[in-house]
């Protein structure tokens, strides 16, 4: 053990003179928590919608302030004709045009329905399903309200009609960022913690000084020790900063327990930084463990489910986020922070990545060669 | 006298390219032992397979009296290595490589602190103990690299072409290095490709295409090939080389 401690002090002296490491461990868990939940958000506004009100009466009127008044839709023009708005949509300045037809209110009062013609740019597939969805939704509302106009008088005349009323568990007012925040934790956690094992090791290899490491009695897994330790620690500082950052600028206190958080994270980076060792004993420089990593962290980020639902994949993909362990860091995060999860309702995820961590750190380790 | 390496049809191949052929020499405790060649002949190669770094193809070795073969790792504790890259940590300062590589060696506290006083001081380095290794001249970390390499006094120490890019005045001091780890009973092998370094050594090895053409003191080499000196008893036999110059 005598030998792990020399290792681990001079892992610790070369970080923390690294100037670079660093910056990296508290610049970027900052700026990437701070800046990516700002932008990367789902929450839809400024719709741009022209209106086309060929009817011009009370009723239409009604709607078109209805539509405008939610907040969502931010009118790009009142359009004479169809095809003046069919422009908008060509130039890029309207993304929804709104159609009512001639004798909207007098189709309405005499025969009972109205058709009304939604047109929708479908290029930003995300604006458009969301904004048309939002409309239909405050059409809907509208022929709600005006159904019980008539209605009321006649108080015999029971409309059957079917209200849905949902509430949302867990998350109560669809908070967007209670949702990303900790997944984008978890990206950070992920990215530093693969990325910084796998350098350190691979910028030994193209200095030499692994060699003359090789050549010392140092075994293998005090060297390997010697390199995750360390990382280990300072995974778990990020993690701690982004939990501060999580806390003080959006206002997100884990709804379960902080110390069941760290346990999780504490088996996740054994399993991470596995692969980040994984990647070191496959690559002779720098540039090639970059390469590497990049196309790894891009499947993790696009298939780990922090910006896609993992149930609403294909099944083949669906068995790729089984083998990443960050979609159940992902899970795991949001069921604790969000949800208030327990102990017991973790325990299959820990196994798994605990088993994760088994293999990895295996495979890197009978991958390490002394001897070529 | 103690043999501390010895090698029989000692080979390695790489594919179909066989980089050392079958040599086979032995070394003596305390022995300068030197090996000569061109780039390629094979030089490093042979060296690495000793150190336990490169695993023979076939053939035997024996380094500190401990099979190359079937136990790299025990020989370990009992060499000493210098690479041609550079090999010391240079975001460490001077005090902390040598104490560092004397820590995974295995000596005591005690032994350390002796050890790391001792080389500061023979090193003339006192005002430059505390200075990361980056910053050192090349000379300076070159006889720094090679008392790291021997900070555990192991029986042998492997030094390949450690001079490389070394001033003539500092690759004296080196040498002087050599010869006095050699006096204290460390064997030295060390590769080398500065013909008047060869002078230097009790004996020398030199080897065309992965094979030992010579092998014996400086002085019966002249003589046996009729030459004034290592330089053109190399020529004499270089010019039988196969293998290009990479």
């Amino acid at each position: 053990m005598r030998t792990l401690k020399f290792l681990l002090q001079k892992e610790f002296r070369q970080i923390f003179r690294n100037k670079n490491i660093l910056r990296m461990m508290f610049m970027v868990p900052v700026i990437q928590l701070i800046i990516l939940p700002q932008a990367a958000n789902y929450t839809i506004k400024n719709i741009n919608i022209a209106v086309v009100d060929l009817d011009r009466s009370s009723y239409s009127s009604k709607l078109v302030n209805k539509v405008l008044s939610s907040g969502y839709f931010k009118l790009a023009e009142f359009s004479h004709t169809y095809k003046e708005a069919y422009h908008l949509i060509e130039n890029d300045k309207a993304d929804i045009v709104i159609e009512i037809p001639q004798g909207f209110e007098h189709n309405l009062e005499r025969e009972g329905n109205q058709k009304i013609s939604l047109s929708v740019d479908a290029i930003n597939g995300v604006k458009a399903s969301v904004g048309s969805a939002y409309l239909t939704r405050i059409i809907q509302d509208f022929n709600g309200q005006i159904r019980l106009d008539w209605v009321q008088p006649s108080m015999m005349n029971q409309m059957p009609t079917i209200d849905v009323a949902s509430s949302n568990w867990y998350n109560p007012n669809l908070s967007y960022y209670l949702f990303m925040v900790p997944g984008i934790l978890v990206l950070l956690v992920t990215m530093i913690g693969g990325n910084m094992t796998a350098q350190n090791i691979v910028i030994e290899k193209e200095s030499g000084t692994i060699e003359q490491i090789n050549v010392t009695p140092v075994k293998k897994y005090q060297f390997i020790l010697g390199k995750l330790i360390p990382f280990w620690l300072l995974g778990v500082i990020i993690f701690t900063l982004g939990l501060t950052i999580a806390r003080v600028v959006y206002g997100i206190i884990p709804l379960g327990s902080i110390a069941l958080l760290y346990l999780f994270v504490s088996v996740y980076l054994i399993a991470i930084m596995g692969f980040g060792l994984l990647i070191s004993t496959y690559s002779e420089t720098p540039m090639q463990a970059n390469s590497l990593i990049f196309f790894f962290l891009q499947i993790f980020n696009m298939m780990g489910g922090l910006y896609t639902p993992i149930d609403s994949m294909p099944a083949w993909a669906r068995v790729i986020t089984d083998v990443i362990p960050i979609s159940y860091f992902i899970k795991v995060m949001r069921m604790i922070v969000i949800k208030g999860s327990h102990f017991h309702d973790i325990i299959p995820h820990i196994l798994i990545v605990l088993l994760m961590g088994v293999i990895l750190n295996t495979w890197a380790i009978i991958n390490y060669r002394k001897t070529t | 006298m103690e043999t501390v390496i010895r090698t029989k049809d000692l080979t390695k191949r790489f594919g179909d390219f066989v980089a050392v052929d079958k040599i086979t020499f032995e070394v003596q405790k305390g022995e300068i032992f030197g090996f000569l060649g061109a780039n390629g002949a094979g030089k490093t190669t042979a060296m690495r397979m000793l150190c336990g770094l490169s695993r023979p193809t076939s053939g035997e070795a024996m380094v500190a009296g401990i099979d190359v073969y079937h136990k790299p790792e025990d020989i370990k504790k009992n060499i000493g290595y210098m690479s041609q890259k550079f090999s010391l940590y240079e975001d460490l300062t001077v005090l902390e490589n040598i104490k560092f590589y004397a820590g995974i060696y295995g000596l005591t506290d005690k032994q350390i602190k002796d050890k790391s006083d001792e080389l500061v001081e023979k090193l003339g380095l006192q005002s430059q103990a505390k200075v990361l290794v980056k910053l050192l001249p090349l000379g300076w970390r070159q006889k720094l690299a090679f008392s790291v390499a021997i900070v555990h006094e192991p029986k042998v120490v492997f030094l390949d072409e450690p001079t490389g890019g070394v001033d003539p005045s500092t690759r004296k001091q080196f040498w002087d290095m050599i010869y006095d780890a050699s006096e204290r009973g460390i064997t030295i092998f060390v590769t080398t490709h500065y013909l008047d370094e060869a002078e230097y050594c009790d004996r020398i090895c030199i080897m065309v295409d992965g094979k030992i053409k010579a092998l014996d003191t400086p002085f019966q080499l002249k003589q046996n090939f009729k030459a004034d000196n290592i330089t053109e008893v190399f020529y004499q036999l270089a010019r039988t080389a196969k293998r290009g110059d990479d």
